[in-house]
């Protein structure tokens, strides 16, 4: 099964069994080929990750966006995508009053917020009310291709959770490639580079080792190869209590 | 250049080539950081780049359509790209131009999966050596793979004409200028036709013929179009293993 990085173009035949095809692919006189240009991957079904492309908006996702308008009573929030998200004032967290909308949030401020509902014509509905959901006012917000969001967040959060330890800062992948970090300024570049090269590498095998050895290098003093050996065992160890949880 | 005696002589033509053979072909991907996907194509003298923006917003609101994305082809000729200078902006050539050229590629792009979102494609000519609009048109369909936007398949596309009574693939410039026919073609790697036009006069057994080389020419593109995405990526781990 050494079949799963393998590079397709549009159009290219995958299988047979139109049963398979999932996203990515299209069926034509009972095959299925790949519809985008990117990296196929066969577990039970045949999908094909782009590897590149917008955010198409999704229910239940969270997304980080950013206020651009605010009208009557909702306020229009850039999510990154083609379309636009509305947030109606009765979706925050608070009773507020319409004349005081501008005063909770203002144009060009972040929310990590969730996408309610889409409808077909694309309308998209945000909320505010859920716990895990709050105002960006703190750290740094920077963007990823949004199809290379599950790679950076790992198996079951491996790589995030690594990232987290390795790095002391608090990350969080919205669904639409905005991440968001903080911790110490110093962490944060490092985070930053680090995210940088497994969004430029996501596409080549072994990527989990090579990050652990970026990581250790961009940190590592040379001088002090044995502390940065026990510094790995206890890495090890705090991402299998992670993993555990 | 004035016309010469012969385009053919002795079956090789005036550029050194056989009357089935294309002109040399170079390409790139991704050469636009602000594009969400380009390509800069290379056919013979032709030089052109192509940069695909989209799904996106659509402005002005008006053009927009509830049940799918529209695409947008702007054919784009520099004023340096042909030896006198080209007055810039729209003219009527290039006005047909992007609009065969979008209908080349409309088929094959899933243009209902985004309703309401409009999917730009910019093509300039840097150099203008007869066949802009194949050249333009196989940039388009890489930089459109390069964006992540979903397609049946890609498209490439060529030229047969007629010069000194024989069947010639992919005319330069002089073929252009002084032979009988010219008849450009896009289509799918699986023989479905997008583009057809024709300037000149062909017997319907050229056509038929000239319609097969074009196939060949296609598919030989296809494969060029297909090693440059692939490179965009497998250059990145040879990259990697040097440092």
């Amino acid at each position: 099964m050494k079949m799963e990085k393998k590079l397709v173009i549009p159009g290219d035949f995958l299988s047979d069994d139109v049963k398979l095809a999932d996203e990515g692919t299209y069926v034509e006189d009972g095959k299925v080929f790949s519809s985008v240009f990117g990296i196929v991957s066969i577990n039970k079904q045949i999908r094909v990750v782009p590897l590149s492309g917008k955010y198409i908006p999704k229910r239940d996702d969270i997304v980080i966006g950013i206020v651009t308008e605010v009208s009557f009573s909702n306020w229009i929030v850039d999510i990154r995508s083609p379309y636009e998200g509305l947030l109606h004032i009765s979706e925050f967290p608070r009773r507020i009053d319409n004349a005081d909308m501008s005063k909770y949030l203002k144009v060009g401020e972040s929310i990590m917020t969730l996408v309610s509902d889409v409808d077909e014509t694309m309308k998209v509905e945000l909320t505010l009310n859920d716990q895990r959901l709050r105002q960006i006012t703190e750290g740094r917000v920077i963007e990823i291709t949004p199809s290379k969001v599950p790679r950076v967040i790992g198996k079951n959060g491996s790589m995030i959770g690594m990232l987290k330890n390795e790095t002391g800062c608090n990350i969080f992948i919205a669904q639409n490639g905005r991440v968001w970090l903080t911790g110490k300024d110093k962490n944060i570049d490092l985070a930053v580079r680090t995210i940088q090269k497994i969004e430029d590498e996501s596409h080549i095998s072994g990527l989990t080792e090579r990050i652990v050895k970026f990581l250790k290098e961009e940190k590592g003093i040379p001088a002090k190869k044995q502390v940065k050996k026990t510094e790995e065992d206890k890495s090890g160890g705090i991402l299998d209590e992670l993993l555990d949880k | 250049m004035a016309k010469p005696e012969k385009l053919i002589e002795n079956g090789i033509r005036l550029d050194g080539r056989k009357p089935d053979e294309l002109r040399p072909i170079k390409i790139k991907v991704g050469v636009l950081n602000r594009a969400d996907g380009s390509c800069y194509f290379e056919f013979g003298g032709n030089k052109v780049i192509a940069a695909v923006y989209g799904p996106r917003e659509v402005h002005p609101r008006h053009m927009q359509k509830s049940t799918s994305a529209v695409v947008r082809y702007k054919y784009n000729m520099a004023s340096f790209s042909v030896e006198d200078r080209k007055r810039p902006g729209p003219d009527r050539r290039s006005i047909e131009v992007s609009k065969v050229s979008r209908e080349a590629l409309e088929p094959v792009i899933f243009q209902e999966y985004f309703p309401r979102s409009a999917i730009d494609i910019f093509v300039e000519v840097l150099q203008a050596d007869a066949g802009t609009r194949t050249a333009g048109i196989n940039a388009a369909s890489i930089a459109l793979a390069d964006a992540g936007i979903p397609m049946k398949s890609l498209v490439s596309a060529c030229a047969v004409g007629k010069v000194d009574d024989t069947l010639v693939l992919d005319l330069n410039k002089d073929e252009d200028n002084y032979g009988q026919a010219d008849m450009p073609i896009a289509m799918t790697p699986d023989g479905r036709i997008t583009l057809l036009q024709m300037d000149g006069h062909l017997s319907s057994d050229e056509f038929k013929e000239g319609l097969e080389m074009a196939k060949k020419g296609c598919l030989e593109i296809a494969q060029l179009q297909r090693a440059a995405l692939l490179e965009k990526y497998t250059s990145q781990i040879v990259g990697d293993s040097n440092e």
